[in-house]
């Protein structure tokens, strides 16, 4: 965020409709060749504000600044900006190069000079070069995918936006693409500002998550960081599996406290966050112990997870497969470093 | 399988064929054996006999032809025009107004033609409904603005608005709005968007509509009659004339072969160009 020279920064942007306030205000700034992925649930404001970058629709208040040029007073097509339906809203009664040159016939570029750029975004884009006469109907889905990517690259966009354009993809296809789109990133050096529900797209791809809950953003860090430090239990539960344990003035109910961890955690008071792979079975030393029964035992391939009813509430715990213990009804005890105990302070707490 | 599945479709189509054979079929074949009879005669003995086709050549007739498709493609012309931002509005603008608005449209249909085209004359007539008025008013009278090639042109557009305006908004609907604003995003401006975008993709609504109206403006002969005053003649007018007052049928069915061979290509080259089944939501 303390980027000199962003080449996106969104201040105070607020949009609200009738008496609905989708955006309250919000700030970001995007740092030039950013991969930013801005996730949330559905309802959290995520299409608007995309709606809202890329001109389809005018802020109630805030501004929106490409470099040191405010856009959000200039209509769509004009804009050095372009995006990536979810629809991918290829023209149907277009071949798979004129789509791609489209944005290159609207400014005038002869059709030679079109063509040329249309079989290099092709290879770009690792599709064969015959597949410029191609109709778009005789594209699969992931070729489509491919094509609307190369359209809008060869708009030569300052900023490329991605509305969910993986999300009506199947699951193997939808990774390749992934990773694809990953490298293209890498390879054309492009800003991209992709839109998603899945925070695993968001991580596999991204350089730095924006989390947005109900029209604000909640915490914008890279993946990493939101996994092991989130500002509130909100982020925390949105990146995956977690346990909550209350915290008090020092002491965590329900739990044993070793000295080096009653110091660590001296006067503080809030919610621990523990991931499941944090906790260990029958630990010989920790810094955080717990004790419970085994409720429920599922099999995730290399790995199990239990669910543990303990005095501090139920648990989730998750461990290789060799680590397991008798099944359901067996008592446990349980325990974790305290490096990976994550404190979300009280205010933090109530705010969220 | 496959080869009961054929039997079995034919044997669906065959109620609607025979109808179709004898409706549509049955009456053209009929006219073109008229057609090909000596003139001022009913007689089987001379045929064929091609004097009715050598009359059509021989009189002029090409000039009530050319007549009747120059009206009807100006009003076709005019009605792409007019019916364009409306359809647009009726498929993309309009909530509930399109209901009203196809209701109203298609209203005026209940009442016949002739009575409709009465209505314009009395009201455009000299000391009619508005020449009579503003006379009344202002002392200032005027010619009627009758019995001119505008006001049929004008006759035509009114009376063949429906079949312009309703294919015209189907076609629209088929455009998707995101490929709009898909154009739109990628630097498109309006202009752009209507002709690389909304014209081609509304093309079989566009077709369509303007087969509708073509078809049904040449065959027209009503609004040249009661609003022209006969300022030119139809080819229609010619036609019924030949069978009325003439009594020459072999003349009327050679007037009437012609008319049909123009039209019917022009209509069979459209509708190779529109993709009807794209119109009837069967996607290909």
């Amino acid at each position: 965020m303390s980027d000199p020279s962003p080449i996106l920064r969104i201040s105070a942007l607020t949009k609200t409709f009738d008496d609905f306030t989708a955006l309250h205000g919000i700030d970001l700034d995007v740092a030039e060749g950013e991969f930013l992925a801005i996730v949330g649930p559905s309802g959290s404001g995520k299409t608007t504000l995309i709606r809202l970058l890329v001109g389809m629709d005018d802020p109630t208040e805030g501004a929106i600044w490409l470099r040191d040029q405010r856009i959000d007073v200039i209509p769509a097509n004009k804009r050095p900006t372009c995006m990536v339906f979810q629809s991918l809203a290829l023209f149907p009664h277009r071949t798979v190069g004129q789509n791609i040159e489209f944005p290159l016939k609207l400014r005038g570029v002869a059709a030679k000079a079109r063509k040329e750029r249309a079989l290099e975004l092709l290879d770009l884009l690792r599709l064969p070069r015959d597949y410029y006469s191609k109709r778009i109907q005789q594209c699969s889905g992931g070729e489509k995918q491919r094509v609307a990517l190369a359209r809008a690259l060869a708009f030569d966009p300052e900023i490329l936006f991605f509305d969910e354009p993986l999300s009506a993809l199947d699951y193997r296809l939808r990774k390749t693409l992934e990773k694809e789109l990953k490298d293209l990133h890498r390879r054309t050096g492009k800003t991209f500002i992709y839109i998603t529900h899945s925070l695993e797209e968001a991580m596999v791809m991204s350089d730095r998550i924006a989390i947005m809950r109900a029209g604000r953003f909640e915490q914008i860090a890279p993946a990493e960081e939101i996994y092991a430090r989130p500002v509130s239990p909100f982020v925390a539960e949105f990146m995956g599996e977690v346990n909550f344990l209350s915290l008090a003035g020092g002491a965590v109910a329900g739990a044993e406290l070793s000295p080096a961890a009653q110091a660590a955690l001296a006067g503080q008071s809030g919610t621990l966050v523990i991931r499941p792979e944090s906790l260990r079975l029958a630990p010989e030393a920790a810094g955080l112990i717990l004790t419970g029964t085994v409720a429920a035992e599922y099999l995730l391939g290399s790995r199990v997870q239990y669910r543990i009813d303990s005095p501090a509430g139920e648990l989730t715990v998750e461990v290789l497969r060799e680590d397991a213990v008798a099944g359901v009804g067996a008592p446990v005890s349980l325990g974790c470093d305290i490096s990976a105990v994550h404190v979300i302070a009280e205010a933090e707490d109530a705010a969220a | 399988m496959r080869q009961r599945e054929r039997q079995l479709g034919a044997l669906y189509a065959l109620p609607l064929s025979v109808f179709l054979g004898l409706t549509f079929l049955a009456p053209i074949l009929l006219v073109a054996g008229f057609s090909m009879m000596p003139e001022k005669v009913f007689e089987l003995a001379h045929m064929p006999d091609f004097s009715a086709y050598r009359t059509v050549l021989a009189q002029g007739y090409w000039k009530s032809v050319a007549w009747s498709l120059v009206l009807a493609a100006l009003a076709t012309l005019i009605l792409l025009v007019i019916c364009w931002p409306l359809a647009y509005a009726m498929a993309k603008v309009f909530k509930r107004f399109t209901l009203v608005l196809t209701i109203g449209v298609v209203m005026t249909l209940f009442v016949s033609e002739n009575i409709r085209l009465f209505g314009w004359v009395l009201t455009l007539m000299k000391g009619g409904l508005v020449e009579g008025y503003v006379r009344h008013w202002t002392g200032l009278g005027f010619d009627a603005p009758l019995y001119n090639v505008p006001v049929i042109v004008f006759g035509l557009v009114y009376v063949y608005l429906p079949f312009m305006l309703f294919p015209l908004a189907q076609g629209i609907s088929m455009v998707p709005d995101d490929a709009r604003q898909a154009a739109y995003d990628l630097g498109a401006t309006r202009w752009q968007i209507l002709r690389e975008i909304e014209l081609p993709l509304a093309m079989p609504g566009i077709m369509v509509g303007s087969l509708l109206t073509f078809v049904l403006a040449a065959g027209a002969m009503a609004e040249s009659k009661l609003l022209g005053g006969r300022a030119v003649i139809t080819i229609a007018d010619e036609v019924q004339t030949a069978f009325t007052y003439g009594q020459n049928w072999p003349l009327g069915s050679a007037l009437a072969m012609v008319l049909i061979a123009i039209i019917g290509t022009l209509a069979i080259w459209a509708i190779s160009k529109a993709d009807l089944d794209a119109m009837m939501g069967r996607k290909s």
